[in-house]
């Protein structure tokens, strides 16, 4: 199966949207991988650079509650994905972008606010890197000589999408 | 235990279970536009599953730029165009026929109360005012509705706003939804259907009801849900006429998708209109409002009246009331996009175009266009649009640009003033 994890890129503020993701005009690129200069070109945060390194190497994103509100569009995971973005860690997700995320293969992990307090602890350091076990339930997140194991859940369904790799196939065999 | 409309709507549709917490459904309309489907379409034939679930469910419109701007946006208009035709999808409207999907589809009368619809689409939550369960999903749930006509969904739990009162003079319903989206939050419904009671929506037209179901999304809500009735059956009419022996017929059977009396709700809110103004937007979210007192006065560049929100004939009647006699001021331009070309015809046959053109309004064919900043509208760096569109993202209508959401009425009371304006001194 695919596996989860590495350079954890941290986004902190709740309400991080899809347009903010991926603006609109974007919408009318044809395939994945032309999307991928436009990630998170539209967010505005305090030391956040779309175009930087931490930007360029994360492949996990840490984030807060209701990420991912607002368009259906799936091209907010496609363009994840096209950078090497397969996991999202947040508080709370849109429904319509968990669900996008898991249709595709990839994990959009909840956490309680406590462990992502946490986890933004390590916000700051350099080497901060998360690794993401979906059979067991688990993450550790690393960083600045430290590290810590948390559990999460997701649903049954989820975790099959997941290992399956993506809901087309999956009900291709069984509808 | 009674049942909410949702979960008559669920057991109906079940197909299975196939782990706990998530049920598969059959869907009674799979609606599809030319900016999520043409992925789903391209990995269709690239899996070699070039295969559509049944034609007839199918409804297909290009509607987000249209006519198309450039090569791109030509190129995914061809391949929703190419796969409607290869798949003998009769209801599919191209330019001349097409308008925003979420006005065209209900418009055609191809959304019944008890339905099950989806689109890559967010705003599908729009057609829940007919007592369906709508839904955007994504490409990939698309891409399997197209090839299967199942969809999987968690079992929402449902929120029941019981809205009463009289709406007060310059009060509709988009002020309302943004009410509830102030008072509840853009997550307050997330994973939650809305299901809207009261003597409010009774009152109300089905214009108005999908003006209110439109914008469950932005309080993060799966579908908003209008409980079928007479003014349901009314609208719908024209296309069941043959299906019933009258309306009261249609009636008694739309109504097995009322909630029941004793049905089991996550929450209920009681929402007073009486005390409710003018309501705006100010902020990058749109549970971030206003009421017209507090924020009359902002300057702007822009009026847009149109979208899936409030594009419709209602909409373009009090905008006209309003604007009869007056003219544009100075310091902005404004645009009008009717939602499809019955409601741009009509608008024309009532005189309405006329009184929106000597205002100094640029009329556009029915397009999403401006509303997601990709076509007719877009706005500048620091440019600030009075909008009766849904969403006031940061950068939504054009990168820089800012948005103030409102209704119809305020969107022309504020044209006319070259500022956000309360639209009751001209009622």
């Amino acid at each position: 199966m695919k596996t989860f994890g590495g350079p954890v890129l941290f986004l902190d503020r709740s309400d991080i949207n899809t347009d903010e993701i991926i603006p609109a005009k974007y919408l009318t690129e044809i395939t994945k991988e032309d999307l991928k200069p436009y990630i998170l070109e539209d967010l505005k945060l305090p030391g956040f650079d779309p175009n930087g390194p931490k930007t360029k190497n994360a492949r996990v994103i840490v984030s807060r509650a209701n990420f991912g509100c607002g368009s259906s569009r799936e091209h907010a995971p496609w363009v994840f994905e096209v950078n090497g973005i397969t996991a999202v860690i947040a508080e709370s997700f849109a429904r319509i972008f968990r669900q996008n995320m898991f249709n595709c293969g990839m994990a959009a992990i909840e956490l309680p606010k406590a462990d992502l307090d946490q986890i933004f602890t390590h916000a700051g350091h350099d080497d901060a890197a998360m690794s993401i076990d979906i059979e067991a339930g688990t993450l550790t997140m690393s960083g600045g000589g430290k590290n810590k194991t948390f559990s999460f859940e997701i649903s049954p369904f989820d975790k099959a999408l997941v290992l399956a790799g993506g809901w087309v196939d999956f009900a291709d065999q069984k509808y | 235990m009674g049942k909410t409309t949702a979960e008559k709507i669920f057991d109906a549709h079940l197909v299975n279970e196939p782990f706990p917490g998530t049920k598969v459904l059959r869907l009674d309309a799979v609606l599809c536009h030319e900016i999520t489907t043409p992925i789903a379409i391209d990995d269709l034939i690239r899996r070699g599953k070039d295969r559509v679930f049944d034609p007839t469910k199918i409804k297909a419109v290009i509607d987000h730029v249209t006519p198309s701007k450039d090569t791109k946006t030509a190129t995914q208009a061809k391949i929703l165009r190419d796969w409607a035709r290869r798949h003998d999808i009769k209801d599919f409207f191209d330019i001349g026929a097409n308008g925003v999907c979420h006005a065209l589809v209900p418009e055609r009368g191809f959304i019944r109360p008890g339905y099950t619809v989806i689109m890559g689409d967010s705003h599908t939550c729009t057609h829940g005012a007919f007592g369906a369960f709508a839904a955007g999903i994504g490409t990939t749930d698309l891409e399997v509705g197209i090839l299967k006509g199942v969809c999987a969904f968690r079992q929402p739990k449902t929120i029941k706003f019981n809205v009463t009162g009289t709406l007060p003079k310059g009060v509709y319903a988009k002020d309302v939804i943004l009410h509830i989206i102030g008072k509840i939050g853009v997550n307050g419904a997330t994973d939650r259907v809305m299901e809207f009671h009261g003597s409010t929506i009774d009152n109300m037209t089905m214009e108005s009801r999908m003006t209110l179901c439109n914008m469950a999304i932005e309080a993060g809500g799966t579908s908003g849900i209008c409980q079928p009735d007479m003014t349901t059956v009314d609208y719908l009419w024209p296309f069941i006429q043959g299906d019933f022996a009258g309306k009261e017929a249609a009636l008694a059977d739309y109504s097995q998708w009322r909630a029941d009396a004793d049905a089991e709700y996550d929450q209920t809110i009681e929402i007073d209109v009486t005390v409710m103004e003018p309501t705006v937007t100010f902020g990058y979210k749109p549970d971030q409002v206003k009421t017209i007192s507090e924020i009359a006065g902002t300057p702007l560049d822009q009026i847009y009246i149109g979208s899936c929100t409030n594009g419709r004939i209602e909409d373009l009647r009090i905008a006209a009331q309003i604007l009869k006699g007056h003219k544009l001021a100075p310091n902005v331009r404004g645009i009008l996009s009717p939602a499809t070309p019955k409601i741009q015809q009509q608008a024309m046959h009532e005189g309405l175009i006329d009184i929106f053109m000597e205002a100094g309004f640029c009329v556009t064919n029915p397009t999403c266009g401006a509303c997601l900043g990709m076509s007719n509208g877009v706005l500048a760096e620091g440019e600030v649009c009075a909008s009766t569109t849904n969403r006031n993202f940061m950068g939504r209508m054009g990168k820089g640009g800012m948005v103030h959401l409102m209704s119809p009425a305020t969107a022309a009371a504020s044209a006319i003033e070259g500022k956000i304006a309360d639209p009751r001194k001209y009622l």
